[in-house]
């Protein structure tokens, strides 16, 4: 028996994974024991993900080199169903259950309970699910519509879809992001039963106080590249010790000369936003942004530092017109005069301009022309009488696109064909056109190469030079540590610190992104 | 970098937009020939002008809607309510024509503005809000003409349909005036081209050979004074032409060059970006359907003149014919993609292929079959073109 069920059940070796001019996955190894909690830390972007659905059969194989090694066999998944097949089961940050369906019907559907003679079995579908619903604790009866359930019942749910199908080896994708602390104390527990009975769980979360409370062995990941696999219990006596070795791990890496120099000058305070909250737009009662205070002066780069769903964009976009969440509350001051921004022609008018993190589905009208995207925001100025004077715009279009060094022989190529980093150029040339005082960058360096980072920060820096306020948004520490002047961390909705780029370290900054709220009960 | 673009170059890069200009030459040649040159002849052509010159009115605001992601399915509702009410006004309450026109168009504005409040401000997709208005226009066009037909409109009003200018400056067996009118903007648009090009060039933007240049003008001109001549050694200039091409004018402008037009390619193109743009997204939808009330409305009058009567059926189907048209003219279904001309010349490829077919004696089930399928094979280019595009990216 011990020749047919190696100590090891999943083998990951040399896995390389290369999108068009992205390598985001590098000779990664990852080794996964039987019946352990395997964490996997790393910053966003940084192959997490992507290696899970690698494994998972999401990109099948021969899209990717190196070999996966399941139960000593290597296994070639072309599609997810072979994979579950094997009994690996992932389950993804983004739920993917349909709300108008019933429990039972989600839990089994594409896997449907069967009479003779092909008609759905209700009954046998109903108790199986009623039965699977009691070992995640989840205390719903199976016809209930999943529209009904919160996101913690939701997830239990997804739980108990993936141990219908006979899983091994269980994968979750930051399972507690969207939870409170309940449900995710209730989830953790359910994690440890399995690991009693035998499942294996690969387990992705940002939340460092619970991989150490539960995992077993960590395996750190870093631009792509597996940097090490360590056990729990060697990494340190403490919660802390433990998270502090992990943060190590994290963010451990040369820092060459990859800014450009910058001398500080700030100036009068341009931007303040004070007691600033919002509610999530479709969960009424879900807090996004909690009582956040924040100023930008000008000539100066303040950065804002979280992880995914900590509420930065949320934060970003609410100030920007309040083009997201609901209940807005707060006072956003310029200039020292508190005004109102109602509406995102409000927000341009008064001299905001926000680049999102998104740029294809937020910034950019992908079949249309660079032309008409750098003119799309500032169309006003072009225009008299309810008509657009071609020429200037072209000649607008003309000159960014040689100030930006955009790369293109002309800006009547469609800016769906263009490279990212000259897609995000064109977004900036968007704003800029707008003469903002103010600019919000979200995440502005992402999915571009670092030839095209290096220019934007440049363009950064100019901007501060003319006397602007920029306040950017990143996950990447480095980033924020070589561009920024102060950086404010955002963890789970609230400012958690803010720190002189000076004083700062990666390892403090991640401390204060990963602080979880500890005053829920006070407020 | 002024580069000089080449004629593989000139077909390839849009080929969206000129597979269509081809698709209805050969169209056109195809049943001259299949009906012994019957299609080109001056009778022949008024006719197709006069014919189906409310389905292009149509497909102008079709169109427009269609870029902006939308869709219309009530012009056929409405173009039958704004003749009843032009009917009502003018046969029944024995007003002067012009009354008629106004409380047409004053019709098609409400109807509009009613559609565009649902669509834009109460956020109902607009197929259901159009569904229904298919419904409800067409039943008010009941009440209205308490379920039957009024005639006949005063000559003052059919004129607007079947009337022509013509002996204004005399004529030998053909019509001066008619011909003096095409030249005239047969040299306007060369003029205009001549100068986009002269833009273009001074910004440095890539233009086509001057020998290609002048050939294109050449061609366009050629075809277009021919056409000419045909209307004027048959009966002359239609008043309808006139209505058309102002509006075809007119709308190119608003698409092309107006800030409205510009909002509306940015919602269809990307809505969320639209919206942190600073785009009005509301009020522009909201607009679109005003607009496409108003010339649903000119369709209606048009219409109504052209059968000197208000009928309860009047309308039917229409626009169906005005989508086909839009989608045939190379607009993209998702929205953001679509010209006022390519709608024009989708328009033209149904007329020619309606009334070839007609001439040839083919019977109606057939060409629905034949239309249907043009239409169908028409957006599926579309949605290869989009692939094979995405692919290359």
């Amino acid at each position: 028996m011990a020749d047919s069920a190696p100590t090891d059940i999943l083998e990951m070796r040399g896995i390389t994974k290369t999108f068009p001019g992205v390598k985001a996955l590098q000779d990664v190894n990852l080794t996964v024991r039987r019946g352990e909690i395997h964490a996997i830390c790393g910053e966003n972007g940084a192959g997490k993900s992507t290696l899970m659905k690698v494994l998972s059969g999401v990109y099948p194989y021969g899209t990717y080199d190196g070999d996966i090694v399941l139960d000593g066999e290597t296994a070639q998944f072309g599609t997810i169903n072979d994979s579950e097949a094997r009994g690996v089961v992932i389950i993804h940050q983004e739920l993917a259950l349909v709300p108008y369906l019933s429990i039972a019907e989600n839990i089994f559907l594409g896997n449907e309970r069967r009479r003779a003679g092909g008609a759905i079995d209700w009954n046998r579908t109903n108790a199986e699910a009623a039965a699977l619903l009691e070992r995640v604790g989840l205390n719903e009866t199976p016809t209930t519509l999943v529209s009904a359930l919160g996101v913690g019942k939701q997830q239990l749910l997804e739980i108990a879809k993936a141990i219908s199908k006979d899983v091994s080896l269980l994968i979750l994708d930051e399972p507690t992001a969207a939870l409170n602390d309940n449900d995710s104390e209730h989830l953790l527990n359910l994690l440890r039963q399995f690991k009693a009975q035998g499942i294996t769980s690969i387990m992705i979360s940002h939340k460092l106080a619970e991989i150490a409370e539960i995992a077993d062995r960590t395996t750190i990941i870093r631009d792509g590249q597996s940097i090490e696999t360590f056990d729990m219990a060697e990494a340190g006596a403490s919660s802390e010790a433990i998270q502090n070795r992990i943060i190590r791990g994290m963010v451990g890496r040369d820092l060459d000369n990859r800014y450009p120099a910058r001398e500080s000058h700030p100036g009068a305070e341009v931007l303040r936003i004070e007691d600033w909250t919002v509610h999530h737009p479709t969960q009424p009662g879900r807090v996004v942004v909690d009582r956040a205070n924040l100023n930008v002066r000008a000539g100066e780069v303040v950065g804002i530092a979280g992880l995914m769903g900590a509420g930065r964009t949320e934060l970003a976009m609410s100030v920007f017109g309040r083009s997201y969440g609901r209940d807005i509350s707060g006072k956003v001051y310029l200039d020292g005069k508190q005004v109102t921004v109602g509406t995102v022609p409000d927000a341009i008018k008064a001299g905001i301009a926000y680049v999102s993190e998104d740029r294809k589905q937020y910034g950019l009208n992908l079949i249309e022309d660079i032309k008409r995207n750098i003119s799309a925001a500032g169309l006003g100025k072009l225009s008299k009488n309810g008509f657009v004077d071609a020429n200037e715009e072209l000649k607008v279009a003309g000159e960014y696109r040689d100030s930006m060094n955009i790369r293109t022989p002309n800006v009547l190529v469609e800016v769906g064909k263009l490279s990212g980093g000259n897609q995000q150029k064109v977004v900036l040339s968007k704003w800029l056109y707008t003469a903002p005082e103010v600019l919000i960058l979200d995440e502005p360096t992402r999915g571009i190469d670092v030839g095209a980072k290096y220019e934007i920060y440049t363009i950064i820096n100019e901007l501060v030079a003319a006397g602007k306020a920029v306040l950017v948004i990143s996950s990447e520490l480095p980033e924020l540590l070589g561009i920024c002047d102060r950086i404010y961390t955002l963890a789970f909705g609230r400012i958690t610190g803010e720190a002189d780029v000076a004083s700062a370290t990666q390892e403090g900054l991640m401390a204060l992104m990963t602080q979880e709220n500890t005053q829920e009960t006070k407020a | 970098m002024t580069g000089i673009a080449n004629l593989r170059e000139l077909f390839t890069r849009n080929i969206r937009t000129s597979g269509i200009y081809i698709a209805f030459v050969l169209i056109i040649v195809l049943f001259s020939v299949l009906t012994d040159g019957l299609l080109l002849s001056s009778r022949n052509m008024t006719s197709l002008v006069l014919q189906f010159s409310y389905i292009l009115i149509l497909a102008i605001g079709m169109v427009i809607i269609i870029i902006g992601g939308h869709i219309d399915l009530s012009v056929g509702s409405v173009v039958a309510l704004t003749g009843a009410v032009a009917a009502v006004v003018v046969i029944r309450g024995e007003q002067p024509w012009w009354v008629g026109v106004l409380a047409a168009l004053g019709t098609g504005l409400l109807v509009g503005a009613w559609q565009g409040f649902w669509v834009a401000y109460v956020g109902i997709p607009a197929f259901i809000v159009t569904l229904a208005g298919m419904l409800l226009f067409r039943g008010l066009t009941l009440e209205v003409l308490n379920n039957v037909s009024l005639s006949p409109f005063p000559s003052e009003y059919t004129s607007i349909a079947s009337g022509f200018l013509n002996g204004l400056l005399g004529g030998y067996g053909y019509d001066t005036f008619t011909l003096v009118i095409f030249a005239i903007g047969v040299l306007g648009f060369a003029y205009n081209a001549w100068r986009n090009r002269r833009a273009r060039v001074a910004y440095k933007q890539t233009v086509e050979a001057p020998v290609l240049f002048v050939l294109k003008l050449v061609v366009i001109a050629a075809v277009v004074m021919w056409f000419a001549w045909n209307l004027a050694t048959y009966r002359g200039l239609p008043a309808v032409l006139i209505i058309l091409a102002v509006l075809v004018m007119v709308y190119t402008l608003v698409t092309k060059h107006s800030v409205f037009g510009r909002h509306v390619y940015a919602i269809g193109g990307n809505l969320a970006a639209a919206q942190l743009s600073g785009v009005r997204v509301k009020r522009v939808n909201f607009w679109m359907f005003v607009n496409m009330g108003f010339l649903a409305a000119i369709a209606g009058i048009v219409y109504s003149a052209r059968s000197s009567a208000a009928q309860p059926a009047a309308g039917n189907m229409f626009e169906l014919d005005a989508i086909a048209a839009c989608f045939i003219g190379g607009a993209a279904v998702t929205g953001g993609i679509g010209t006022v001309t390519g709608a024009m010349v989708g328009g033209l490829i149904m007329a020619v292929m309606s009334n070839g077919m007609s001439l040839m004696g083919v019977d109606q089930s057939t060409q629905q079959i034949v239309k249907g399928v043009v239409l169908l094979l028409a957006v599926a280019f579309d949605v290869w073109n989009k692939k094979r595009a995405a692919a290359a990216r």
